[in-house]
């Protein structure tokens, strides 16, 4: 679905990327982990097109993306959220969740401003759908008239991810969406991120630092540090990979260097 | 309490007026504005005339400024190239028909939005703003120009057209006044029509957070030059609506005073609401006038007293937008919306 061949970014000196490659498999959840800095939502900028690779490809469906426009993207059917919230925080939940429905209807300012026919036309069936799939499906139906600004920040995560889920997305990304969230907030999370996948076989790549989430969701793990690729396969395989072990938790004489200062 | 807004189908939720307060309201200021230029004098109706010119204007900038988030201070210039255009048409064509004159003005004022919105596209906020403040100077420095002076009078500025309906020419300033209002909500319709749907939702995300709207599929270029359009387009019409109101004008009476005045309006109304330029452009407009009354009351025509009280006037005035800068920043709408907010929840809760 998603390939990215030896994608490379370089800020100034700095190679933010160096070489990554993987292939995010049609309806499956690919997590990228890696500690901090280790360049994840670079690789998801350059997927989503904020920065352009100074090497490498980024192939989705087989066609060559890497210098699209990221607003062209969404057309391809590309949907993300961020790290830190990028709500709308003008309007409320409905109307956020209403832009991701943005590249499917066709109303341009003249049919808008009069609001006469196809563009009513429109406007209602994009409510229906979304009040069906997105509203009823996330449980934001008590919520739907407030101002996002007001809602704690475990639901504004919830809205994000509609937002998205209304481009009805082929590929999903998802940018710590259990960051800061409480047991329960994640269970949750955790849960609507499985029913999409189930429901509309989306593809998701999830960068996420809880790693039991990322362990019980993921079908293959991409693990980053540094920029640099160290290890990609099962769950399992990552988990009892010594470069990534090393890289978490450091070599074995760091460990015992810093058990003996204790 | 407000109660009783309960609805069955998702068309009832989506409409303008979807509860009893808004239909009411709407349906009292049509009544007010079909019956107002009958019981008013020729004064009032001039100061009447003036505001719903600068209400559409004011409602162009909201487009901008309040919806987009783009800053401009050079709005003014497109109120002078609709004015202009207005004029020039006449002058080739007399007796155009004026809702043609008013569409041909509002394209070529849009034009000329698209043409100064262009560094919009590289810089945002101040920025913009002093980009945007060329405009005044480029535009009225044409209209000075003695090249274009058989259209435009030049310096000494020039007599403008009245508008003829089918044989019947509007003098009188209640005629006039009948051309406007229409044209002013029809206009404001449409701009609130326009947020509701897929174009101005866009618009609002551009402002909310640019890289998300950008994520959503839309396209930051476009939108912007188009908004840049609209609202251009709208002080275009204000600027035509003015040439058919006034019988002359001076390039002086554009410019960068007029560009701060429309700015001064929507910030005291509310900017990013479709009643924010109705409440910011009365209040702006009204108060030099009421405090010109008042002076008068106090001085009872004493020219020694008058030349001490005439310079409070703009120091009133002055205090008085500082004031709202400091303790109202969201405009008249957050007091219009306060009053309605406790009017739902009385006598339960404040």
């Amino acid at each position: 679905m998603l390939t990215v061949k030896d994608a490379e970014l370089s800020f100034g000196g700095i190679k933010a990327l160096d070489q990554v490659s993987f292939e995010a498999r049609s309806g499956e959840i690919t997590a990228i982990i890696g500690p901090n800095g280790a360049g994840k939502t670079s690789l998801f900028n350059i997927i989503s097109g904020f920065y352009r690779p100074q090497r490498g490809q980024i192939l989705f469906d087989n066609t060559d993306i890497t210098r699209m426009r990221a607003d062209k993207r969404a057309n391809l059917g590309i949907a993300r959220t961020f790290q830190n919230l990028a709500l709308f925080r003008g309007m409320t939940v409905l109307d956020n969740i209403k832009l991701g429905g943005h590249i499917r209807l066709r109303s341009g300012f003249w049919t808008s401003g009069w609001f006469y026919g196809s563009a009513q036309r429109e406007e209602l069936a994009l409510r229906a759908q979304i009040e069906r799939d997105v509203i009823d499906f996330l449980e934001l139906d008590h919520i739907r008239n407030a101002p996002v600004a007001i809602l704690p920040y475990g639901l504004q995560k919830r809205v994000e991810l509609g937002r998205a889920l209304a481009m009805q997305p082929n590929v999903l990304l998802l940018d710590e969406p259990v960051a800061g969230m409480n047991r329960e907030e994640t269970e949750d999370m955790a849960r609507f991120i499985l029913d999409i996948q189930e429901r509309w076989g989306t593809t998701i790549l999830l960068v996420e630092h809880d790693m039991g989430m990322v362990m019980d969701l993921a079908n293959q793990v991409v693990v980053l540090n540094f920029g640099r690729q160290i290890a990609s396969g099962s769950a399992d395989s990552v988990q009892h990979n010594p470069a990534v072990i090393e890289a978490y938790l450091g070599t074995k004489a760091t460990q015992e260097a810093s058990l003996q200062a204790s | 309490m407000i109660t009783g807004n309960y609805k069955t189908r998702y068309q009832d939720d989506e409409s303008i007026w979807n509860n009893w307060a808004k239909r009411w309201g709407f349906a009292l200021s049509i009544v007010f504005l079909v019956v107002f230029p009958f019981v008013a004098d020729n004064y009032m109706l001039l100061l009447a005339g003036q505001i719903a010119i600068f209400i559409i204007a004011v409602a162009g900038l909201n487009v901008l400024v309040g919806y987009t988030g783009l800053m401009s201070l050079g709005h003014g210039a497109f109120f002078a190239i609709g004015a202009y255009t207005a004029v020039a048409i006449h002058h080739e064509w007399p007796g155009t028909f004026p809702l043609i004159t008013l569409v041909v003005s509002i394209l070529v004022a849009a034009a000329f939005g698209v043409l100064f919105g262009l560094p919009a596209l590289r810089v945002k906020g101040l920025y913009l703003a002093v980009a945007t403040l060329s405009a005044n100077f480029i535009v009225l420095f044409f209209i000075r120009e003695h090249w274009f002076e058989e259209w435009t009078g030049g310096v000494r500025g020039t007599e403008t057209p009245n508008a003829v309906f089918f044989g019947v020419e509007l003098v009188s300033q209640q005629a006039k006044y009948f051309m406007i209002a229409p044209i002013m909500v029809i206009m404001l319709l449409f701009a609130q029509n326009l947020f509701r749907t897929r174009f101005g939702r866009a618009l609002i995300a551009i402002r909310d957070k640019d890289y998300s709207a950008e994520i959503m599929g839309i396209s930051l270029y476009s939108y912007k030059l188009k908004s840049f359009a609209i609202s251009a387009g709208y002080c275009g019409a204000a600027g035509c609506l003015w040439a058919y109101f006034f019988p002359a004008i001076l390039p002086e009476d554009f410019g960068l005073n007029m560009s701060i005045t429309l700015l001064v309006c929507l910030v005291a109304g509310g900017m990013g609401r479709t009643l924010g330029p109705i409440f910011g452009t009365m209040l702006i407009l009204l108060v030099p006038e009421m405090l010109k009354v008042i002076v008068s009351m106090v001085t009872d025509g004493d020219a020694m007293a008058q030349r001490y009280f005439s310079p409070m006037r703009d120091i009133v005035f002055g205090l008085m937008i500082i004031g709202f800068l400091i303790f109202e920043p969201m405009g008249l709408v957050n007091i219009w919306d306060r009053f309605w907010r406790f009017l739902s929840r009385w006598p339960f809760a404040k």
